[in-house]
């Protein structure tokens, strides 16, 4: 319906995020493995895609290397047009953050909740007073359906999966990047909150024209949430499209492969 | 925190432990500044046996043993204390550093600390003891403790490796914390109960070689430690006169200082290491 569109205006202007000839290998001679090899790609500005692949594609090393969490052994990557080597790592966070996907060892068990979104601070040159600081937390998990006043001064132990992971949504809504890279984001928690947490996602990706890029193995998450997907096997993109036209009318082996592992998809969800 | 310790004290291993230590800790600080007996002071004649007016006897120059013991078993501690300090301090900056950073630094770290490893620190110990000139009770403990920290710098490297992989860090990176704030705040929280075993045993080795050091006559100056009094009994060859009170209590003190700090840390290793937990 409106994804369609959604897609075609965009291509014109300038992509957010470009990455060309992306590359990454693990260890050297007989031990090298070549996790990531020679992917291109583009986001454009509040375009939600998926980069889809099973465990030990190169999926999440993709992510990392986005995030600049690790560096590529060869390629390139621009945000909005600039060699991201040439930004600053703390300024580039500022712009392209992230939701990992075990909330559980996402979470240091030595802090508080207050804590915890209290770091989101200091990529925002926040230096308003406490009382503000707390306001903006509070407003912060409101919006991502937590009630605040029961939970600013939980430990993570006291949390349940959903909590957490809405908790680092509320830690990206404070930073309020351009692009937020979500590795798995609902592997952890149970199918109720799953379908909860998306659709936050996608409100949040409309009313503030931040892109997501979504790092999953679950085509069905992917096509129920985004414009565009990516497929990623052995560390190559062997396929790309919208999403209708991957899920239907799929080229490449392994993309069928995939499609035919999911029991049961037959029409897109009502969104 | 409170937790902890209640956690502790279910332990009997560590009870026991902490009651020793506590027993000698005392004797070793608070005894010295009660006694008005001075250590280096002729009490009586040489080799006096134990009597009613100095319980242990007397040592080769007619000094109170008893006394010597007092202050002997505070320097033990005081050097211990140091060694373990410094010990642990360098072995946990270079460990976390290296498990941290990985790659080359990680190696070169690594390497030098395998490189001292196979050295025998009792010959580094010796040869820096001669080569530092008026060595306190404090400078022994620092030269005790720059040869120790190797083991710790590599244990604590191994725990950083593994912990550094967690999300939590990595999304403190992506807050923008610097190294040194990720490792203080996001990976030594997770070892602190492991540190302080480490440091416990560092303490222990400390009082170890503080006394190996010491019989050899490589103590430190102007004071008396456990070490030294073995040194002054070795020299005037009480055990060959039979003044059995010149040497045991000394040999007695150090092995129940090693052993309840050895207590200590097992009993810290049974709470913490749910493997050994009893349920």
């Amino acid at each position: 319906m409106v994804l369609a569109n959604a897609v075609e205006p965009k291509q014109s202007s300038s992509p957010l995020l470009e990455v060309s000839n992306l590359t990454k290998i693990f260890g050297s001679g007989k031990d090298q493995v070549v996790a990531v090899d020679e992917i291109s790609f583009e986001i454009q500005p509040g375009e939600i895609l998926s980069l889809l692949g099973e465990s030990g594609s190169g999926k999440t090393t993709t992510a990392r290397m986005l995030l600049r969490l690790s560096a590529p052994t060869q390629g390139e990557i621009f945000f909005e047009g600039q060699d991201v080597n040439a930004v600053k790592s703390v300024d580039y966070w500022k712009r392209v953050q992230a939701i990992f996907q075990d909330p559980f060892s996402s979470f240091n068990s030595f802090y508080s909740v207050h804590s915890f979104l209290g770091k989101a601070f200091r990529l925002t040159n926040n230096h308003n007073s406490a009382a503000d600081k707390r306001a903006r937390m509070e407003e912060a998990m409101e919006k991502v359906g937590l009630n605040a006043e029961e939970l600013l001064f939980k430990r993570p132990h006291e949390l349940s999966g959903g909590q957490r992971q809405r908790l680092m949504l509320a830690r990206a809504l404070l930073i309020g990047p351009d692009l937020l890279i979500a590795d798995e984001p609902t592997s952890m928690i149970d199918a109720s909150s799953r379908v909860g947490i998306l659709n936050m996602l996608m409100d949040l990706s409309r009313q503030h024209g931040m892109s997501i890029m979504f790092i999953t193995h679950d085509i069905g998450l992917a096509y129920y949430t985004s414009e565009r997907l990516l497929i990623m096997n052995e560390g190559k993109i062997v396929e790309e499209g919208t999403a209708e036209q991957v899920v239907e009318h799929p080229t490449h082996p392994y993309t069928k492969r995939l499609l035919d592992d999911v029991p049961r998809l037959r029409r897109k969800w009502d969104i | 925190m409170g937790e902890v310790i209640t956690l502790l004290f279910r332990s009997r291993r560590f009870i026991i432990g902490a009651a020793l230590f506590t027993l000698v800790l005392a004797f070793g600080v608070i005894g010295p500044r009660v006694t008005s007996k001075d250590p280096f002071l002729m009490a009586g004649g040489l080799f006096d046996p134990p009597s009613e007016g100095s319980m242990l006897g007397t040592d080769n120059l007619g000094r109170d043993v008893f006394t010597q013991l007092m202050y002997g078993t505070g320097t033990s501690l005081l050097i211990g204390f140091v060694a373990g300090i410094v010990a642990t301090v360098i072995g946990v900056a270079i460990g976390t550093l290296a498990g941290f950073k990985g790659g080359v630094i990680d190696e070169l770290l690594m390497g030098v600390t395998n490189i001292l490893i196979t050295i025998p620190s009792i010959v580094v110990l010796i040869l820096l003891s001669v080569a530092v000139k008026g060595r306190s009770a404090t400078t022994m403990g620092v030269i005790i403790g720059v040869t120790a920290w190797p083991w710790t710098a590599r244990a604590v490297r191994a725990q950083t490796s593994s912990l550094k992989t967690r999300e939590h860090v990595d999304l403190a990176r992506i807050s923008g914390y610097s190294t040194v704030e990720l490792i203080v705040k996001e990976i030594m929280p997770y070892m602190f109960s492991y540190i302080f075993m480490a440091f416990i045993l560092q303490f222990s080795g400390g009082i170890t070689n503080e006394a190996t050091l010491s019989m050899l006559g490589l103590g430190p100056y102007q004071t008396v430690s456990l070490g030294v009094m073995l040194h002054w009994a070795l020299l005037w060859e009480s055990v060959r006169t039979g003044a059995w009170w010149a040497f045991i209590p000394p040999v007695l003190f150090l092995a129940v200082t090693s052993f309840s700090l050895m207590l200590i840390n097992a009993g810290m290793d049974e709470v913490f290491n749910p493997r050994l937990r009893k349920s």
